[in-house]
């Protein structure tokens, strides 16, 4: 295989503009981590209970990786403050295997659920399906939201949908596992019920469909929680719970205990080799990106940093330059790299279509790396039939049933984010790195269009249009797409998964791709091609 | 003579496995007895053939004399050597070896006989010319004539059971109105011990050595010494250390020491390996005049290395051809002191306890490879109540004191034992005491300096940190290790150390931080390197490793880690095992350790009172009362005299008075 050969040297300026925008990325992490308030953490661990974090950390085996999703979600998009929406979710290994762990944030206004809270339970549940991971609900919520009822309960993609999911899921197989380690009333209560097995917490843990005051409410019964609804009535006298745990410590080993039964993932169908770490450093990739993002840079710098060995097989080197295709194998795992190396072109979507097919026939993933402003305009282009060539990359992106994924390094605008498999093709994974931007065009190019448009309309009226008026027209339009398409305002509403540190990419993508292995590639068959 | 071609070793453990291997290296056939509990010991193993002789209890199996004949028999051995203990100094035993047409590799029945009654002894020795300590050796047991030889001698004086050896049925005496009671007690475990309630009593020497020489005779009449071992580290009468030669012994007291020796042997026409141990008044330097004779033990020693190392010779190898009737091959002028040996003799003991005798299974053992190493054990084998706690002998020899003494103190660093207590750590610091450094030697040093020696070092943070990552497989160095997308891998940890639970976070990041549950950071390390049964850290730039040993006791997690001889046993209770408390009520009593009933005072409905003695445990070498926890009425009598029971297990439960 071809080594790459990357002579681009890391520019300081660059390193500071990426070191900048990462560090107010972790600076907002660090923040999000510590979960609620500290009266919250502190009253929470005062009732015996561990920290959400802890109770993850203490699920999964020691010494090895958690790939967290959504961690800024619902950033800035609420009144108040919800870390991480509320609940953690993220890939963790229990006993060997990947498992996705859902683990509701009791410290953030008692685990209940927003609209972004649904949503990304909902994407944790979406990636268990499609990767056959084993999931794991840590329940401590108060239920739905209720002054955000109705964007929580009744649609198509709310609350219900979980336990339609975890229905479907059991159905296929993928065990769904409950720790109830506090609250989980009302709806709620259907989580651990719809479970495979569940666990509970010994006078910590609740479940029930109403509460002790809305029963005497309703019927005038008085009644205490543990009775109503504690481990020792459900384990016992309900059969709502199977196991009955002394603390949140025992609770986590016998739900580690339940997935040993399981026994090991099936074998992958994708032929593995010994992983091998890049000849070049991954360091480097902080002074690589032009921190101006007008100015164009050679992707193959980025892909000898990421690829084992620094080793890639290009396919059709020559051909439709804009969009580099090739082989390569991140951590021993074989995929199918698509970068973006300028404008797509026809040719260079023919070749990435070309491409596609290849990695369907041979089951190999896929990974995307978008840095795309769109594809290429104008006349001669569109008499050349560059939207029915795009069409052709789209249909192959969209029907490849191998798994693909997303990373975000740079512009992800317009049809270029359809072409380079964005959020709506059905990534298994979409990461972002902090320099991303996203958006239907460029902030400028919005602005400009508007302003056309707006000047258009005031000359046909007969009026005047200073230069002044024009720019503090164009202003709030480029304050918005600059904000809206930044990776963090992304990120909040999950059109990713996350905003990723660039000299982790290569552990991201291996883990992604690991977790991918779980379920088996299968066969693709493409739609029509327009030719 | 020709030379055995097949013995039976009439013994287990170490001594057995010492004997086979210099028997292989003869080219003589090995066979070896065992009893239920050993059935898959190593001794066995080691033997060519193996006959099962009986159940655990000894007095069932290692000391049925003809169980052990019939083996012999039945294998065509030629020969029986009894190691030492057992059998090895019961002239009945050697007359029904020799009844039954076989060799006992050993001196003659008389020889033991006139040796074995320790005041016929020392008569036959006052005879001889050998000097000896003022005592009483009469025949007159009459509890209150006892007590006035002793008032007569002066205190303190030692009561010694008259057919006793190796410290049982021997009580010191200090004061006058603690005799009778010391007496009663000699004399019970003389009684259980060897059948003989008789004691005698003598001078106790209140600076006293504990030396001895190695004697050897055969057929042909000659007798020579090998010089002598200074056994005077010892607690309770139970030998610690022995070296040889004596430490600052003057060449004149040698002299006469090892003529005292040889004319003791040669009263008696001593065959084969034998000892004369002397106690010397060590409060200044040794005096011709200031050693006496103790006894004799007609067998082979368990300190018998020390001099092998520095004679050179194999006492096992002489005593079979001294046995199959050929002379010694070595005369006196053969034999030459070549530097300085030690002995330590490693346990499986709870010195912080009080030295308890430790029973369970060796998980994990260890030996150094810079010593000679005596074991009759293996990793995974269980010291069980019925025998010898014995694990090891580390024996160091070098060219001079200084040198075989260092030797030992890292030998020991380099023995692991876990799974059960060990008297390692004490084994260190004794060799790293000062006094004995110097040859200052006494057997009181170690009672002297109890506390110092017994002191456990206290675990810092960096092994508690260590261990929970150990305890947990807690891997650094494999791809994606503890990678985080932001922050850092940590958890907290529960572990127990000496019964005392210890919680902490462990934050995995470049470095291991660990930190209360307060947040305050207790430690921070790098781990470089994570080996099988080592670990390489760095504190504070200084890098060093670390050797652990892990295992599994029921479903909770062991980690012992290993620094200076000392052993750090941490455990990581497993969640999902029974919480199952012991009953710990006020009403019952429980078998502190695991060992044999001897003596029940009650039956079921007796009335006690509070403190009343119920039970005499016994395991190993000591007795333990066990009094009533309240007064009451006996309710639920669980054991039987004679049962060996574990340690822990409920022995007896008082119904308490209304």
């Amino acid at each position: 295989m071809t080594k790459l050969v990357s002579t681009s040297m890391p520019n300081a300026d660059n390193a500071e503009a990426m070191h900048c925008q990462l560090d107010d990325v972790r600076e907002e992490a660090r923040r999000i981590l510590q979960g609620g308030s500290s009266r919250a953490r502190e009253r929470h661990v005062s009732r015996g209970k561990l920290l959400p974090r802890d109770r993850v950390e203490g699920l999964i085996d020691p010494g090895t990786a958690f790939l967290e999703i959504g961690l800024f979600a619902a950033k800035d998009t609420y009144d108040a403050d919800i870390p991480a929406a509320g609940v953690i979710a993220g890939i963790g290994q229990i006993n060997g295997r990947d498992c996705m762990i859902v683990c509701n944030d009791a410290t953030v206004k008692g685990g209940t659920y927003y609209p972004l809270t649904v949503k990304k339970h909902l994407r944790a549940q979406e990636i268990a399906e499609e990767n056959m991971l084993p999931c794991l609900y840590l329940v401590d919520s108060g239920g739905a939201n209720l002054p955000n009822q109705d964007e929580v309960f009744p649609d198509k993609d709310h609350f219900g949908r979980i336990f339609y999911n975890q229905a479907r899921m059991s159905a296929k197989g993928i065990a769904q596992i409950a720790v109830v380690m506090g609250n989980c009333t009302a709806g709620g209560a259907y989580v651990p019920a719809m479970c495979d097995t569940t666990i509970m917490v010994k006078e910590q843990a609740m479940i029930f469909l109403a509460g002790p005051p809305l029963v005497k409410e309703a019927t005038g019964e008085e009644v205490d929680a543990e009775t109503l609804g504690g481990a020792d009535t459900h384990t016992r006298l309900s059969g709502v719970a199977d196991y009955m745990a002394d603390d949140d410590a025992h609770a986590l080993a016998l739900a580690r205990n339940v997935v040993r039964t399981l026994g090991e993932a099936p074998q992958t169908n994708i032929t593995l080799r010994a992983p091998k770490e890049p000849a070049y450093s991954s360091e480097d990739i902080m002074g690589l990106i032009p921190h101006d993002t007008r100015q164009s840079y050679d992707i193959r710098d980025v892909i000898a940093r990421m690829v084992d060995g620094s080793e890639f097989d290009e396919f059709k080197a020559r051909y439709g330059t804009t969009l580099v295709t090739g082989f390569a194998h991140i951590d021993g795992m074989p995929v199918g790299i698509i970068a973006n190396n300028g404008v797509l072109f026809s040719e260079s979507s023919l070749k990435g279509a070309h491409f596609i097919e290849l990695c369907c026939q041979r089951k190999i993933p896929l990974l995307f790396l978008q840095n795309i402003t769109g594809f290429m305009v104008g006349s001669k282009y569109e008499a050349g039939g560059i939207a029915k060539d795009g069409a052709k990359l789209v249909n192959a992106v969209s029907t490849a049933n191998v798994p693909k994924i997303t990373l975000i390094i740079g512009g992800s605008y317009g049809a270029g984010n359809y072409g380079m498999c964005g959020r709506a093709f059905g990534p298994r994974f979409v990461w972002m790195w902090p320099n991303a931007r996203i958006s239907v065009m460029g902030g400028a190019q919005a602005a400009g269009v508007m302003a056309s448009v707006t000047r258009a309309g005031k000359k046909a009226r007969g009026e005047d249009w200073s230069a002044e008026q024009e720019a503090a027209f164009k202003q709030p339009i480029l304050d918005q797409f600059e904000t809206q398409s930044h990776p963090f305002y992304a990120s909040a509403r999950l059109w990713g998964d996350g905003i990723i540190d660039p000299r982790d990419t290569r552990n991201v993508v291996s883990l992604s791709l690991k977790a991918c292995l779980n379920a088996p590639v299968e066969d693709t068959s493409f739609g029509l091609f327009r030719m | 003579m020709t030379m055995f071609s097949k013995i039976l070793i009439a013994n287990r453990g170490e001594i057995a496995c010492r004997v086979i291997k210099t028997a292989k290296r003869m080219d003589i056939q090995t066979v070896a007895v065992y009893s239920d509990a050993d059935a898959n010991a190593l001794h066995v193993e080691m033997a060519d053939e193996a006959v099962h002789i009986g159940p655990p209890p000894v007095s069932e199996s290692y000391l049925q004399q003809d169980a052990i004949i019939n083996a012999a028999k039945r294998t065509g051995a030629e020969a029986i050597h009894p190691g030492y203990g057992f059998l090895s100094e019961n002239p009945d035993f050697v007359e029904a070896v020799e009844a039954a047409g076989l060799k006992f590799i050993g001196p003659s029945a008389k020889a033991i006989s006139a040796m074995g009654l320790k005041d016929a002894a020392k008569q036959l020795m006052q005879d001889a010319g050998v000097p000896i300590v003022p005592g009483y050796h009469g025949l007159d047991q009459t509890p209150e004539l006892l007590k006035s030889e002793a008032d007569k001698i002066g205190y303190p004086v030692l009561i010694k059971a008259r057919a006793g050896g190796g410290g049982k049925g021997m009580r010191l005496v200090e004061r006058e109105e603690d005799f009778l009671t010391a007496l009663e007690s000699a004399a019970r475990e003389g009684q259980t011990a060897f059948g003989d309630p008789a004691v005698l009593i003598e001078k106790f020497i209140t600076s006293p050595r504990h030396i001895e020489v190695q004697v050897f005779g055969d057929s042909k009449g000659n007798v020579v010494h090998m010089f002598e071992r200074d056994c005077s580290l010892q607690r309770r009468h139970q030998k610690v250390i022995e070296e040889a030669p004596a430490p600052d012994m003057p060449e004149d007291v040698r002299q006469a020491m090892t003529q005292a020796a040889v004319k003791a042997a040669q009263a008696i026409n001593y065959e084969g390996a034998g000892t004369i141990e002397f106690i010397a008044d060590g409060s200044g330097r040794l005096q011709t005049k200031g050693f006496w004779f103790m006894e004799m033990n007609t067998r082979l020693q368990v300190e018998h290395p020390v001099t092998e190392a520095i004679t050179g010779l194999d006492l096992v190898k002489l005593q079979l051809r001294v046995a199959a009737g050929q002379a010694l091959p070595v005369s006196q002028d053969d034999i030459a002191i070549n530097g300085h040996a030690f002995e330590a003799r490693i346990y499986a003991e709870d010195v912080p306890a009080g030295f308890l005798p430790a029973t369970g299974e060796i998980s994990h053992l260890k030996l150094s490879d810079h010593a000679r190493n005596d074991s009759g054990v293996r990793t995974g084998d269980q010291i069980s109540p019925y025998y010898d706690p014995m694990i090891a002998k580390v024996i160091t020899h070098r060219s001079d004191r200084n040198e075989a003494l260092s030797a030992l103190t890292s030998a020991l660093a380099e023995t692991q034992v876990s799974g059960l207590a060990s008297n390692i750590s004490f084994l260190s610091k004794l060799s790293s005491h000062e006094g004995f450094g110097k040859g200052e030697v006494d057997t009181g040093l170690i009672e002297r300096d109890l506390d110092a020696l017994t002191i456990q070092d206290q675990q810092n943070e960096v092994m508690i940190a260590l261990a929970m990552m150990i305890a947990l497989d807690w891997q650094t160095s494999k791809p994606q290790s503890n990678w985080r997308m932001f922050g850092s891998a940590s958890r907290m940890v529960a572990m127990t150390y000496q019964g005392e639970s210890i919680e902490r976070r462990l934050e995995v990041g470049s470095d291991v931080t660990s930190s209360d549950l307060a947040g305050n950071i207790l430690s921070q390390f790098k781990l470089i390197a994570q080996h099988e049964n080592s670990v390489d850290i760095e504190v504070d730039g200084m890098r060093f490793g670390l050797d652990f040993a892990t295992y599994m006791n029921g479903q909770d997690n062991y980690v012992v880690l290993y620094k200076d001889a000392q052993s750090f046993e941490f455990i990581l209770p497993d969640p999902l095992s029974a919480n199952a408390q012991a009953n710990t009520g006020e009403n019952i009593i429980t078998a502190p350790m695991s060992g044999v009933i001897r003596l029940i005072d009650v039956e079921e409905n007796t009335e006690v009172s509070e403190g009343q003695r119920l039970i005499v445990l016994e395991a190993m070498k000591m007795e333990m009362n066990l009094a009533a926890p309240c007064a009451g009425q006996v309710k639920g009598l669980t054991c039987q005299v004679g049962d060996a029971v574990e340690g822990g297990s409920i022995l007896i439960e008082i119904e308490p008075e209304a």
